[in-house]
């Protein structure tokens, strides 16, 4: 899994609660079998018009969004569906980021089993970084912050800092690259070496 | 299970019911229960919580008492009584909960204080892992039995497994459903989140005894409304949304 550290990159505001992974990752994409590929279809049915081509109206779709790897919104952020293709979706387009006050637990857990950082701050420091976005782009530019794990801190180039708390075992697993199983094959010669005293196959079955 | 499904959507990682007698019952004899059945009640029957656990918050609800509930907006808490009346945005304490209440009332197509009993639905759905059990048939068939499905209205039965389409047809339900005018199907998802062609059309408004009423559930622009299956069968019968309670059953 791709280690977070520092991250640095524009925002894309979506002023929404309760964005569901049904909306972030609709259900007629979930048939692949690899992690990859899904984030043409992030948001598909809020980003596209009927005839396929971006919706224009679509907060994501202004120009200054593009390319956008931390994503700001409201409450309740990733609630509905335990689909963990939600969280391979929004990295897969290159999100690095959400920002909101609160998430759904699940969808929570699943970021960090996938390299990315979601940052849980007051509903009115949400409120301030929307207002600045929105200068930022009225202005002419994309809004910009840096997300630093290693000092639980996020900032802007003009004055805004704030301390974010995030689980300290998740923190480590998120700065080294470890999801479940990088976790599990850190005491691979533990697993192995008891297996063997146990007359198992070795890990990762016979022949491995 | 319905329980258990939907604490997901009060922000839960698990639903967890003690098991009792009707659990045990319900298990006995499956294809999969434990071959020791005495043994692993035995066990079981030691989990409930310990007396004088600890709760962060209790909350208490007489099941009786509660009206049945049908949802208006585009998630599981934006949800009312069926004697109430869809509610008005602005009347809400919170800046958030407004904007997105507005926001799924201009996707459902409702105006505030439209009252639940009387909106038209153009499909009902019964099925679901979530309210297909032959429990849930019987009571959808006790509504239909002697009526027929709303002329618009076109609805469907999709039982939760093959086991309980068996047991249904044994039980003569498929019969019952047939006779007024419902599709009965193969066990599967189906229009609960519309991955195969069962989906809704933009636009169409649906009676659903399914889990989630995101938008686009049941196919982009779908209108989905979260009910009982007694409550999605009358109104098929009805073609609107109606108060099970005061049915005539024949």
């Amino acid at each position: 899994m791709q280690p977070f550290t520092t991250h640095a990159g524009t925002v894309a505001p979506m002023d929404r609660a309760n964005v569901d992974t049904d909306q972030i990752i609709p259900k007629q994409f979930l048939k692949r079998i690899e992690r990859t590929g899904f984030g043409q279809f992030l948001f598909f049915d809020w980003r596209f018009l009927p005839d396929g081509t971006p919706d224009p109206a679509f907060e994501l779709n202004r120009p200054l969004r593009h390319g956008a790897s931390i994503l700001l919104a409201r409450r309740n952020f990733g609630c509905g569906s335990s689909r963990e293709h939600a969280p391979w979706a929004l990295s897969d387009h290159g999100f690095r980021v959400v920002i909101a006050p609160t998430f759904a637990d699940i969808f929570y857990a699943n970021c960090f089993q996938n390299g990315m950082l979601p940052v849980k701050l007051d509903e009115a420091d949400v409120d301030e970084l929307f207002r600045r976005a929105a200068a930022a782009e009225a202005a002419g530019s994309p809004y910009r912050l840096t997300v630093d794990l290693g000092a639980c801190e996020i900032r802007d180039d003009a004055g805004f800092v704030r301390a974010f708390a995030v689980d300290p075992f998740r923190r480590t697993c998120l700065l080294e690259g470890l999801d479940n199983i990088g976790l599990s094959l850190k005491h691979v010669d533990s697993i192995a070496a008891w297996e063997a005293a146990h007359g198992l196959p070795p890990v990762g079955g016979p022949g491995a | 299970m319905t329980v258990c499904n939907m604490s997901i959507e009060a922000g839960a990682r698990a639903g967890m019911i003690a098991p009792d007698a009707t659990t045990f019952d319900y298990l006995r004899g499956r294809d999969l229960a434990p071959r020791d059945f005495d043994r692993a009640v035995a066990r079981w029957e030691s989990l409930p919580s310990d007396a004088g656990a600890v709760y962060d918050r209790v909350e208490v609800f007489a099941a009786g008492d509660v009206v049945p509930q049908v949802t208006w907006g585009t998630n599981p808490a934006q949800v009312v009584g069926v004697d109430g009346r869809v509610p008005d945005p602005a009347a809400l304490a919170d800046a958030t909960d407004r904007a997105g209440a507005a926001r799924a009332l201009e996707y459902m197509g409702l105006e505030a204080g439209t009252p639940i009993a009387g909106i038209p639905v153009d499909r009902v759905f019964i099925g679901s892992c979530t309210n297909s059990r032959i429990e849930d048939l019987r009571a959808a068939a006790l509504v239909v039995r002697g009526h027929t499905v709303a002329p618009h209205v076109r609805a469907m039965v999709v039982p939760g497994s093959g086991r309980v389409k068996r047991q249904a047809e044994a039980e003569g339900l498929d019969r019952v459903f047939r006779e007024a005018g419902f599709e009965w199907r193969e066990a599967g998802c189906s229009m609960c989140l519309g991955m195969n062609p069962d989906t809704l059309a933009p636009g169409e408004r649906c009676a659903s005894t399914s889990n989630r009423n995101f938008e686009g559930r049941q196919g982009k622009g779908g209108r989905t409304h979260l009910v009982s299956p007694a409550m999605a069968a009358a109104a098929a019968v009805a073609g609107h949304f109606t108060d099970v309670r005061g049915w005539s059953f024949r």
